[in-house]
């Protein structure tokens, strides 16, 4: 029993991820809290969209279901759950069964090496992002074998037109992405900085490429502007094509004529898609905050530093959910005096009364310490779910020509020539 | 059927001797029911690959036999049914009916029943036209221009039915004038109207307009040249945006509209694109118009002298208007009773979906779907 | 960033792990030649290379095994269902399958693997008992040391052959639209 504990105090004081430590309880635990903390965010992203879509064209979205819809996708996944299992007369079974699980399979490995601070991952493979780029192309797999086990035309040509988008973006992707480590072999103060020649020890680590951009002092967002700009900005756009999302959305859109892979699936498995789809958006805008957002490190963490800064955005996490308390309680004062809504009223007041508790634990100087990287992780990838949303709303549609013509004759060549001037600055500088 | 002199036989439309299939062809059926169609619409494409090669509307499926009820009501009891045929433009539909049967009988509207039947006619023009933009874009992928129209949309039908009591299908007007006064506050209403919606035409602009995507999924998508149109007999915002300068309340002018100052937007090329400037084009136009109609509202009698047995004397008359989209025309032929002997509507809609097949030649089959959407069809008006 | 080898890093169950990912490679290949939807024997195959990455893993070479990942499983296996799918297969699935040259098949087999046993019991002496360890941290660039050093020319043709193959691919499949 002792050893027991041993083995489990022995993490403690380690600076290694647990997977590179090598202790097998520690990692199970980060397993756990990952995956958990995933499908939480999974499910709140369901309520976030339907909400911030609704808004955004003037109406409420859900308002019913639990106050101000917040137990909508609760009621969505006992919907799912409870609805009949179709199999297509014809199909594959085996791999009708199969695909969807692939593709949530894929989704959640990728995020064993996500880095939330620098020892909060799973492990720290020192082919991070070489293994989440591939992992995540196995999801490519999973929408061929969907559209084949229909055994429908409609959804085996909608299934290898998503995939065939899929497979394209991902070069733009990789361009894009070899330019950002190609950034971390260089060690120099500032964008511009002069520097003895670049060391040439770069890392495709993912806790690595964070702390490159730490010791460079620069975000690569903002290195030998604008091209880590021009960079990141093919990344986003390649992401957002890469997992089917608007305006490259046509493969699943139900006004064209092509149905989507998706098709013949309902219920439980249908919903493994979309949690599929959710997490993998999760995972490519992780992808993009740690290599050109600066991972887990607060804004200004170079230019604003001391003590006083350190404790000024250290207060952010429990401002932000004493803010969202806030906005709670101004929920409850407007809900309607009428006996109806009496259990919403107080279900939104306790909704509030929780989220003011969190911010005000934040507060506490251990919590607050903690929970630093996490926050600013979460907050900024929060920030590409906005985006995702934010899209959705406002964009048409590319038809399906001209998003093959955006990938591959506009953002790969773009891609290139970034990677070849950063490879030039970076050489020269 | 394809006369070897008409102006049409370049484009080698289908004759009745020539298959509809053929061997490397796919025939692909948008049925009736699709969200895309605007209603019941069926739509046979023949398809190689990507690409269109022609295709066929099947409508018939609205179909209710209104001219045929025509002969079996009078006059005035048949001013509701034209409502039902252009669901979404009902005013000018009972515009087009009320100057018609006005000719017929050799009256004329008195000047405040004509302000207040422009200032609705053209809020109808608006409503028409935003209802067309939200289910566009919709087509297109863009899914919030229609709640922002639709949305908007709802003051002008809270005015209707403040007006006449119904927001859809609101029989205004009658033959001879208005049945209604205005209610006290109209004019009010319309001008906090106009003063709202100015600003909501720029913001749906913002929207799409210089978008990249819209522009790329509507440049050179569905083009169609003014001879063609000429020769289909399209009419309205097509006709317009393919370059000619023809609309009826300027070239034929009806109701009172020579007294208002506005322009005609034109377009250039005949694509989606065009098309959709010149309705935005004409959304603010009917703004000028209405805020012109609305400061110089006379006072007066809103009906004229017209008899209560309405019997026209023998003889036909054919009277149209411009409509929202297009040329609505009707034909009644009166034998002296009180019910027509004949009532034909030459519907925009019903002629503008021929061009549809000209149209989609040569487009890739995702287009079709934003070319019915440009062409703003109704089945009602299409099938009667 | 460093990862060198520290004390909690050491390898765990290399016999265990060598033998289920070598079995599953195995498995693989026989559900692959045994299959007979064709789909069954692609995903079958792409189940054996990611074994196979995993066996790269083991060897210390993670950057082979990731790209493996990539390329391999989330490429052209891709590619090849896609051929696989937009062929229409049922029609050689219903024919009979033409295995009339059973003996001949058996018999080759039974040479090269008897071949591969004279090898192996003949020069047991020349393979080391253990090959050398590469550093596993530094895997990656030692791979781009040498495949942009030593071995710059190779690369080059290699690439260029691909890019003949992509240019002739697209000339060949090249029509209106």
């Amino acid at each position: 029993m002792g050893q027991i504990i041993q083995y489990i105090q022995s993490y403690r004081h380690s600076d290694l991820t647990p997977g590179a430590a090598g202790n097998m309880f520690w990692a199970l635990v980060y397993i756990m809290l990952v995956f958990v903390g995933l499908s939480v965010a999974v499910i709140a992203m369901n309520w976030l969209e339907r909400k911030i879509l609704a808004h955004m064209q003037v109406r409420l979205g859900p308002m019913r279901v639990g106050p101000h819809g917040l137990l909508q996708p609760i009621a969505d996944a006992i919907k799912l759950l409870l609805k009949e299992d179709i199999m297509p007369a014809e199909a594959d079974a085996l791999i009708f069964w199969v695909a969807p699980f692939v593709v949530v399979l894929a989704a959640f490995t990728v995020f064993v090496v996500v880095p939330f601070g620098p020892t909060h991952a799973i492990t720290d493979m020192n082919i991070g992002i070489l293994f989440m780029l591939g992992v995540s192309s196995l999801s490519v797999l999973g929408v061929v074998m969907a559209g084949w086990a229909s055994n429908s035309h409609y959804p085996l040509i909608g299934a290898l037109r998503s995939s065939a988008q899929m497979v394209s973006y991902e070069v733009a992707m990789g361009m894009a992405v070899v330019s950002a480590i190609l950034m971390t072999s260089l060690h120099g103060l500032g964008p511009y900085g002069v520097s003895a020649a670049s060391s040439g020890t770069g890392t495709l680590s993912m806790i690595g490429i964070v702390q490159a951009q730490n010791e460079q002092h620069v975000w690569f967002l903002f290195k030998f502007f604008p091209l880590g700009f021009i960079a990141f900005g093919i990344f986003a756009i390649a992401m957002v094509a890469e997992t089917n999302r608007a305006p490259f959305d046509l493969p699943e859109a139900e006004s064209e004529l092509t149905a989507g892979f998706h098709t013949e699936y309902s219920g439980l498995r249908w919903s493994l898609f979309m949690l599929g789809e959710y997490a993998a958006m999760i995972a490519v805008s992780s992808i993009a905050v740690t290599l050109w957002l600066g991972g887990w490190y607060r804004p200004f963490a170079n230019s604003l530093t001391g003590d006083t800064w350190d404790l000024v955005f250290s207060l952010f996490p429990g401002l932000i959910f004493l803010g969202l308390a806030a906005i709670a309680f101004v929920g409850v004062r407007r809900m309607p005096k009428h006996p109806y809504f009496r259990v919403q009223t107080i279900g939104l007041a306790g909704f509030g009364a929780v989220l003011g508790l969190i911010g005000l634990i934040l507060f506490v100087p251990p919590v607050r310490d903690r929970i630093q990287d996490i926050f600013w992780f979460v907050a900024k990838v929060a920030g590409f779910m906005y985006l995702y949303i934010w899209y959705r709303a406002t964009f048409p549609r590319y038809r399906f020509d001209q998003l093959m013509k955006v990938g591959w004759k506009v953002l790969l060549p773009i891609g290139i020539g970034v990677l070849i001037l950063t490879a030039i600055l970076g050489v020269v500088l | 059927m394809t006369d070897q002199n008409s102006s049409l036989s370049h484009l080698d439309l289908e004759t009745p001797e020539k298959p509809f299939l053929d061997a490397n062809e796919l025939v692909i059926n948008m049925g009736p029911q699709h969200p895309a169609t605007h209603g019941v619409l069926r739509v046979i494409l023949r398809l190689d690959g990507e690409k269109v090669l022609g295709l066929e509307c099947v409508i018939g499926y609205l179909h209710r036999g209104v001219e045929k009820i025509g002969e079996h009501r009078t006059y005035t009891m048949f001013n509701p049914y034209v409502d039902r045929m252009d669901y979404v433009a009902a005013v000018s539909n009972g515009l087009g009916y009320c100057e018609t049967v006005e000719k017929l009988l050799n009256v004329e509207a008195p000047p405040r029943a004509q302000y207040v039947r422009v200032i609705l006619t053209e809020l109808n023009r608006i409503a028409s036209h935003q209802l067309w933009l939200g289910t566009h874009a919709l087509d297109i992928g863009a899914i919030t221009p229609l709640f922002y129209t639709f949305r908007d949309r709802e003051e002008i039908l809270k005015i209707y039915e403040k007006y006449c009591g119904a927001r859809l299908t609101t029989h205004a007007f009658r033959i001879g004038g208005l049945q209604y006064e205005t209610y006290a506050g109209f004019e009010k209403d319309v001008k906090n109207f106009l003063d709202f919606f100015r600003p909501k035409i720029d913001e749906y602009e913002e929207l799409l307009t210089t978008n990249r995507i819209w522009v790329e999924r509507t440049k050179n998508v569905g083009n169609i040249s003014a001879q063609d149109c000429i020769a289909l007999g399209v009419t309205g915002p097509v006709l317009r945006a393919s370059g000619v300068k023809w609309d009826l309340r300027k070239a034929q002018p009806y109701a009172n509209y020579k007294s208002f100052d506005f322009d005609i937007p034109i377009g250039q090329n005949g694509d989606t694109y065009d098309r959709y400037l010149v309705r935005m084009g004409e959304m603010r136009q009917s703004v000028r118009i209405v805020q012109q109609a609305v400061n110089a509202l006379p006072e007066g009698p809103i009906m004229a002298k017209v008899p209560k047995v309405m019997k026209p004397a023998v003889g036909e008359v054919y009277h149209s208007i411009e409509a929202p989209k297009g040329e609505l025309g009707y034909f009644i032929v009166s034998d002296g009773s009180t019910q027509p002997y004949r009532v034909r509507v030459r519907p925009p809609s019903f002629v503008n979906l021929q061009a549809l097949d000209v149209m989609c030649r040569g487009q890739l089959v995702a287009d079709v779907i934003a070319v019915i959407g440009t062409l703003d069809i109704v089945l009602g008006e299409v099938d009667r | 960033m460093q990862q060198a080898v520290q004390p909690g890093m050491q390898p765990v169950a290399t016999t265990f792990f060598f033998y289920l990912l070598s079995g599953f490679t195995l498995l693989s290949g026989v559900f692959v030649i045994t299959r007979k939807n064709p789909v069954h024997s692609a995903l079958a195959l792409i189940f054996g290379l990611l074994a196979q990455a995993g066996l790269y893993l083991m060897l210390y070479a993670p950057f082979v095994a990731g790209v493996q990942i990539i390329l391999y499983a989330g490429g052209i296996m891709v590619l090849f269902l896609f051929v696989i799918m937009l062929v229409n297969l049922e029609r050689s699935q219903r024919e009979e399958q033409f295995n009339g040259q059973w003996v001949v098949g058996l018999l080759a087999a039974i040479a090269l693997g008897g071949l591969f046993v004279t090898v192996y019991v003949k020069g047991k002496a020349l393979f080391p008992y253990r090959i050398a360890q590469p550093v596993e941290n530094t895997n990656t660039q030692q791979i781009g040391l040498m495949l942009y050093g030593q071995y710059m020319f190779a690369f080059e043709i290699a690439s260029l052959l691909l890019l003949v193959a992509i240019i002739g691919a697209v000339v060949m499949a090249k029509k209106r639209i």
